[in-house]
C-alpha cells in the first residue's frame, strides 16, 4: 500500500467508528530503520520515542547515540542528537545536562559500547548521579561488527571470536553490569527489561517513562537495560532468537527492577548475583 | 464485551520478521508469498478474527502496524 492508501484507509475506519488503539508515533521519522528484520533495537527506540510522545516533551529531549549498531539512532529520533566516541556516551551526556538543566538527556547504547569500551564512563557517571538516563540494549554481542564476543556474552555462547563457546578460562565472566552500577549511591532506579512479547514491551515502555520522569526529580541517574536479540550475530531467526533469549539470557540475567527511588528492591539480591556462577548455555 | 479489530499494515515497510506472528493471539497474520519493493514477505492478515489488542504492534520493531477498534 501506497503511504496515501495508508492514511485513507485509517482514515475510513475511523469514520465507520472505529478508535485508534496504535499508530506509529511522530516523535520517530519516517527514515527506514536499517536494523536486520526482527532486532531489539527498532522495538527499543519506539518505546523511548513513545514516551517522549507521550510525556509530551519532545522539544526539550537530548539524545547520545552509542557506536554500535544504533550508531545511527539520531537518524530516527525527531529530536536533538549528538553523536558520542565509543563508549563515551555518558560523559557526553554529562556535559549536555549539567549545561543545559532543564533538558530530558538519554543515552542510547549497546553492551560493547558501554559495558567494554565504555566501562571507566558508565560506572562514574553512575557513581556521579549523574540526573540522566541510560538505555543499555544489551544482546551479548558486538552485534555491528559481525558478532564477537562482548563482555556480556554468556558462558558457552558461540561468537565469532568465541567458535567453541565462551570459556571463563579463557574469557573471564560474563559482566552483570547493571547489578554492578545498582550497588553505586549515584544511582536513582535500576531496572532489567526484555521486548520479545507484547507483555514484555508494555513493562519495558513503563521502566522507560519511569527512567525519563526521574530526571525531574533530579535525584540521580536511571538505568534500563533491555535485554534484546541479534538475530543475525546468533544465527538464527528472530522468531527462534527471542525464544533463545528467554531461555539462556534470561536465566543469567533475570528481568525486573533492581534498585527503586534509590533503594535495591528487597527480593533482589545484588551480592549473589554478582558473584553467583551463571548458567553455561547449551548450542 | 466483544471488540472488533482492524490493523492497518504499511506493507512497504513490514520487514517480514515474523515476530508479530508469533505474538498474535487469534492467528491473524501470516506472511504474504508476495515480497514488497525491498524484497521482503511482508505480513498480511488471512482472517477477520481480530480483536484489536495490539500485540502484533507492541512487537512490530518497525512500528509498521496501526490497530483499530470498536465495541460489537
Ligand atoms: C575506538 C573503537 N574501537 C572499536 C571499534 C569497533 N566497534 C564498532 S561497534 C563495536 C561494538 C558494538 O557492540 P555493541 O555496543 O554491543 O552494539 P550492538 O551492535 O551489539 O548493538 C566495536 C568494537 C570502533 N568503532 N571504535
Ligand atoms: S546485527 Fe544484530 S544488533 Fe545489529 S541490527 Fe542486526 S540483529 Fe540488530
Ligand atoms: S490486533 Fe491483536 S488480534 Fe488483531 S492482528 Fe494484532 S495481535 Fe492479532
Ligand atoms: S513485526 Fe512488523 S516488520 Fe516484522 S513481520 Fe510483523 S509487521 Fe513486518
Ligand atoms: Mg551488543
Amino acid at each position: 500500500m501506497a503511504n496515501t492508501d495508508i492514511e485513507a484507509r485509517k482514515q475510513e475506519l475511523l469514520n465507520q467508528g472505529y478508535t485508534e488503539v496504535y499508530t506509529r508515533t511522530k516523535v520517530l521519522t519516517d527514515a527506514v530503520m536499517h536494523y536486520c528484520p526482527g532486532c531489539g533495537h527498532g522495538t527499543t527506540h519506539r518505546l523511548v520515542a513513545e514516551v517522549i510522545d507521550e510525556m509530551g516533551i519532545q522539544d526539550q529531549v537530548v539524545g547520545v547515540s552509542p557506536v554500535g549498531c544504533s550508531v545511527l539512532a539520531y537518524n530516527y529520533f525527531d529530536v536533538d542528537f549528538q553523536e558520542a566516541a565509543h563508549g563515551r556516551a555518558p560523559a557526553l551526556a554529562t556535559a549536555i545536562k549539567r549545561l543545559n538543566p532543564d533538558t530530558f538527556v538519554f543515552t542510547y547504547q549497546g553492551d560493547g559500547d558501554l559495558a567494554a569500551i565504555g566501562t571507566a564512563e558508565t560506572i562514574h557517571a553512575c557513581n556521579r548521579g549523574e540526573n540522566i538516563t541510560m538505555i543499555f540494549v544489551n544482546n551479548g554481542i558486538y552485534g555491528m561488527t559481525g558478532g564477537q564476543m562482548a563482555p556480556t556474552t554468556l558462558i558457552g555462547m558461540k561468537s565469532a571470536t568465541t567458535p567453541y563457546g565462551r570459556r571463563v578460562d579463557l574469557n573471564g565472566y560474563p559482566l552483570r553490569i547493571t547489578e554492578l552500577i545498582s550497588t553505586l549511591p549515584g544511582t536513582y532506579y535500576v531496572t532489567r527489561q526484555s521486548v520479545q512479547t507484547p507483555a514484555a514491551v508494555r513493562k519495558a515502555k513503563a521502566a522507560i517513562r519511569k527512567a525519563f520522569e526521574n530526571q525531574k526529580l533530579k535525584k540521580g541517574l536511571s538505568f534500563v537495560e533491555i535485554l534484546s536479540n541479534c538475530n543475525s550475530g546468533w544465527k538464527m531467526t528472530p522468531v527462534q532468537a527471542n525464544k533463545w533469549m528467554e531461555d539462556n539470557m534470561m536465566p543469567n540475567y533475570p528481568v525486573g527492577d533492581i534498585k527503586v527511588d534509590g533503594k535495591l528492591v528487597d527480593n533482589v539480591d545484588v551480592a549473589r548475583l554478582a558473584v553467583d556462577h551463571p548458567l553455561t548455555v547449551m548450542q | 464485551m466483544a471488540f472488533k479489530g482492524q490493523i492497518v499494515i504499511d506493507t512497504e515497510h513490514c520487514k517480514g520478521c515474523g515476530v508479530c506472528l508469533a505474538a498474535c493471539p487469534m492467528q491473524c497474520l501470516e506472511l504474504s508469498k508476495n515480497v514488497n519493493g525491498k524484497g521482503y514477505n511482508y505480513t498480511q492478515t488471512v482472517n477477520d478474527k481480530c480483536i484489536g489488542c495490539a500485540s502484533c504492534a507492541m512487537v512490530c520493531p518497525d512500528g509498521v502496524i496501526s490497530v483499530y477498534k470498536k465495541q460489537c
